[in-house]
């Protein structure tokens, strides 16, 4: 399914070649992008040559969350923008074809991209003259824009209005446990949809990689881990990664991982080798590099916590 | 224990001699009977003796506003109150548009009380400030206190709850729902004495710190009336069963976290433990819950009436999956990850679905987003015909679908539509919404709660202010042209309560075309809209039976009036108001 392009409304019907020709999904041109359109009083009329105006640049960068900022952060035309080999998700439709200002005179907007980010350097390729899908950013357009908005696979950070949308807390805060998962694929991840990072384990043939953006704390990062990694504790398993059922329930193979066969280490940025669990979950995942899972005994000095568990159990 | 008092002078007036020979113990005895404060308030509006009646009859008060009137009126109108409801801040103080110390402070409250209502046996609260303080004085103040609930306050902490733990020994409800709490730790729980066990109601689903678990077994088995326990997120399933094998009787039950994994024997006890908990009506809880071990839960589902799946960020395989055990289903609340086939499955096994909730799993889009689109409402709009109340967060809407929903589910009292970017249009024909809600103003005559959303004209509030003439709350936020929209809404709907508006163009002459209307209403707020502070004064002084309360915001023109909240009393302006709230 081809994405449909957003065009602003600048109406250049094609792109000029020198631009993202190649890197433009084959949609369909939107007709719409031929239809010459007044500029809004106020707004900057942009010149035909693709050149953007300072003032657009300007808007390109930092615009606040701020309250009032909503308004000139939704100013301007769309909140997102279509980019080159934009994950093949399915389009994320509908995404504020045109964000009116609701002050004053009905669309009079004022020069600039919406798309809010805050200085937010994700794959929209903002702040340069990179701009990759061509369009022509210009002066709010009084007419919303056609074409669904194909999803970018990272999008980027929109402006945050106060109270918006109106979502109690409470809500927020147990839905940052669970980020939802996503069953997209994963090769389109950029930017903040993942963190791979390496896990090893003494004593185990290969390593695993896992994405430490799916787990929202440490007891769901040591339950996937135990799972992905129970069968090398037990030995012998039935088959692969089935651990073998005689006598050995899986709460001894926590026990094993808990216990003081192992401990679960992490190299931070600074390349020390530290003990996971410490620091708060969000800090964790901004620092860590890698994880190992090593035999306590191995853990000798990395933290006197470990050896204190490894007294008391043996 | 009424106490004794004079019967007042009859009324010699033709008008009333029917009603003043009607002897008023009779009366009273009849007026017992009538629970419902609106109908209350008529009764006392028809005489004198009936105002009386009724005043003396009257257990349970209702205060919309808590500074609509004072501590000292209520106490002097009813004397026998023993049940008391309160509620504090604007709405919108939920989304962070009030700022901290604002005010609703129940501690003057509980003051006039402790003097004057010795035999209090119920508070409810919403939107108050609470503090510790106040708990304790609570707690030992009201011998015969029975229930506490506690919604959306803030000021407190858990030790406030252990003062009511300790002291109560009637409680039989403790209710502590998404407040603003300061968690300090869990040790509130085990402040219930061991020879306590009137307890009812249990709540603590949203505090995050671990309670001792066997004082909470104890506590359940020895509460043999508990009837409803929800449990915070680090209660296991493990402990839950334990919990289940204590109180099989439950009708409402809030689980704790679906993590860690089970042991098949395990997971074989929790489905046995389920399936003896045949009297559940409520269910919630159940974050983090998977494919996995959902399956435990389905013996437990016959008689679901609700389904709080609003912690559960469930796909739609496992959600259809779930739901073909709950025919019953009334209400359902669910997280937008079960997407527009989820819902489809809801339109499926649900006919008897009244009312339905969808949140945003992702409401700054963090991540890569689905979520729920217009297809998905109209699924379970052609499934659900008995729907009434939604409540919808989506990021794409047509017209087109919101008047095929309204067209099969024409009895909506409760219409929530919140697109969630601001100002979008109909996605297919880029034309504004109003062509949607005004097919719900003109179908849905039983309406009584609207919230708008998308990029709207004066068109829709024209629609509104014709057609909508049972609404009585209207939110609006980033809509309308100009003030002629605010004005057909003021001036149409006969019944209109609460109005609030944020980010709308809606300036002086808007504000004060409804200033009569006002003193039928319990509130209006108008944030970051085009009012004056000359606007906001003329009001006040228009009108000196509202208080018109201002809020500016830091680095805001002189002129212009940020927040207003204009609100009828008969307690005349605030003394409590800090001094970023301005009273005109």
């Amino acid at each position: 399914m081809s994405a449909s392009l957003e065009h602003d409304y600048i109406g250049l019907s094609e792109p000029p070649p020198s631009m993202e020709g190649s890197e433009r999904k084959s949609g369909g041109l939107n007709l719409k992008a031929t239809e010459l359109r007044l500029g809004l009083p106020g707004s900057q009329s942009p010149e035909r040559d693709n050149v953007y105006p300072p003032g657009v640049m300007k808007n390109l960068l930092g615009v606040s969350g701020a309250k009032r900022g909503f308004s000139d952060a939704i100013d301007g035309s769309s909140g997102k923008w279509v980019f080159s080999g934009s994950g093949g998700s399915e389009a994320e439709l509908g995404k504020g074809g045109n964000l009116f200002s609701p002050r004053g005179n009905n669309g009079v907007g004022k020069g600039g991209l919406g798309s809010g980010s805050e200085g937010n350097n994700q794959n929209t390729g903002l702040g340069g003259p990179g701009l990759k899908d061509g369009n022509a950013v210009g002066p709010q357009s009084p007419k919303p824009l056609q074409e669904k908005k194909p999803q970018l696979s990272a999008p980027a950070a929109k402006a945050q209005v106060v109270g918006w949308p109106p979502i109690r807390s409470f809500r927020k805060n147990s839905m940052a446990s669970h980020p939802p998962k996503s069953d997209d694929d994963a090769e389109g991840k950029l930017g903040s949809g993942c963190l791979y990072v390496k896990v090893s384990m003494d004593g185990a043939p290969y390593l695993r990689k896992i994405d430490l953006k799916t787990y929202g704390s440490y007891m769901e990062l040591s339950s996937a881990l135990e799972k992905m990694f129970s069968c090398f504790t037990i030995g012998q398993c039935g088959s692969h990664g089935v651990p073998s059922r005689d006598g050995l329930s899986e709460s001894r193979l926590m026990d094993l991982l808990h216990g003081s066969e192992y401990v679960l280490t992490y190299e931070d940025k600074d390349g020390d080798w530290m003990l996971v669990g410490d620091v708060p979950w969000e800090m964790f995942t901004d620092s860590c590099k890698r994880m190992r899972i090593m035999k306590s005994s191995e853990a000798i000095g990395l933290a006197p916590r470990a050896m204190e568990k490894c007294k008391n159990r043996n | 224990m009424d106490p004794k008092r004079k019967k007042d002078c009859h009324d010699s007036g033709e008008s009333t001699r029917v009603a003043s020979t009607f002897p008023d113990e009779v009366l009273e005895r009849v007026l017992a009977l009538v629970k419902s404060h609106k109908d209350r308030s008529s009764v006392s509006l028809v005489c004198k003796d009936w105002y009386d009646a009724e005043r003396w009859s009257r257990t349970h008060v209702f205060i919309g506003n808590c500074y609509s009137v004072s501590p000292e009126i209520v106490v002097r109108r009813f004397p026998n109150v023993r049940s008391v409801t309160l509620k504090g801040k604007p709405r919108f103080s939920d989304f962070n548009l009030v700022p901290p110390n604002w005010g609703a402070d129940i501690r003057c409250w509980l003051v006039v009380f402790a003097a004057k209502y010795r035999c209090l046996e119920e508070l409810r609260l919403k939107r108050m400030t609470v503090s510790d303080e106040s708990l304790e004085f609570l707690a030992l103040s009201f011998p015969n206190f029975k229930a506490l609930s506690l919604h959306s306050c803030d000021g407190f902490s858990t030790d406030g709850l252990a003062a009511i733990a300790t002291h109560c020994k009637n409680l039989t409800e403790l209710n502590i729902q998404e407040n603003d709490i300061y968690d300090k730790s869990g040790c509130w729980l085990s402040c219930f004495p061991e020879n306590f066990t009137s307890l009812e109601v249990l709540n603590f689903a949203y505090l995050n710190n671990d309670v001792n678990f066997e004082a909470l077994e104890r506590l359940v088995s020895r509460c043999k009336s508990l009837n409803v326990l929800k449990v915070n997120k680090n209660i296991t399933l493990e402990q839950l069963q334990r919990l289940l094998i204590c109180a099989p009787k439950l009708t409402e039950l809030g689980t704790g976290s679906f993590l860690p994994e089970l042991t098949d024997r395990q997971y074989s006890e929790l489905k046995r433990s389920f399936s003896i908990c045949s009297n559940l009506n409520v269910l919630s809880g159940l974050s983090e819950a998977t494919a996995l071990y959902l399956p435990a839960l389905y013996p437990a589902c016959t008689n679901l009436t609700f389904l709080n799946l609003s912690d559960a960020a469930l796909q739609s395989e496992e959600f259809a999956k779930l739901l073909v055990h709950c025919p019953r289903l009334r209400r359902l609340w669910v997280l937008d990850t079960v997407e527009d086939k989820g819902l489809e499955a809801v339109g499926s096994n649900c006919p008897l679905l009244e009312e339905l909730r969808v949140f945003p799993s992702d409401p700054y889009e963090e991540g890569i987003v689905h979520g729920v689109t217009e297809s998905g409402f109209i699924a379970v709009s052609y499934g659900c015909r008995r729907l009434h109340y939604v409540l919808y967060f989506c990021r794409q809407m047509t017209n087109a679908a919101v008047e095929t929903i309204v067209q099969n589910c024409p009895d909506f009292t409760h219409f929530r539509l919140c697109i969630m970017t601001p100002c979008q249009p109909d996605y297919r024909t880029n034309e504004p919404m109003d062509k949607a809600f005004c097919a719900v103003v003109k179908t849905c005559t039983k309406l009584r709660r609207l919230a708008v959303s998308g990029l709207l004209t004066d068109m829709t509030f024209e629609y509104i202010g014709k057609y909508a003439k049972n609404l009585e709350t209207l939110s609006v936020a980033f809509a309308g042209s100009s003030d002629w929209g605010m004005q057909c809404v003021l001036g149409g709907c006969r019944k209109l309560r609460k109005l609030e508006i944020r980010d709308c163009p809606f300036g002086n002459a808007a504000l004060l075309s409804g200033f009569e209307k006002y003193e039928s209403m319990r509130s209006l707020w108008m944030s970051d809209c085009k009012v004056t502070m000359n606007g906001c004064r003329f009001l006040a002084k228009e009108m000196p039976r509202l208080n018109v309360e201002v809020m500016k915001e830091d680095g805001s023109d002189d002129s212009q009036a940020d927040k207003v909240y204009v609100y009828r009393s008969v307690a005349g302006p605030r003394r409590d108001a800090p001094p970023f709230v301005l009273t005109l």
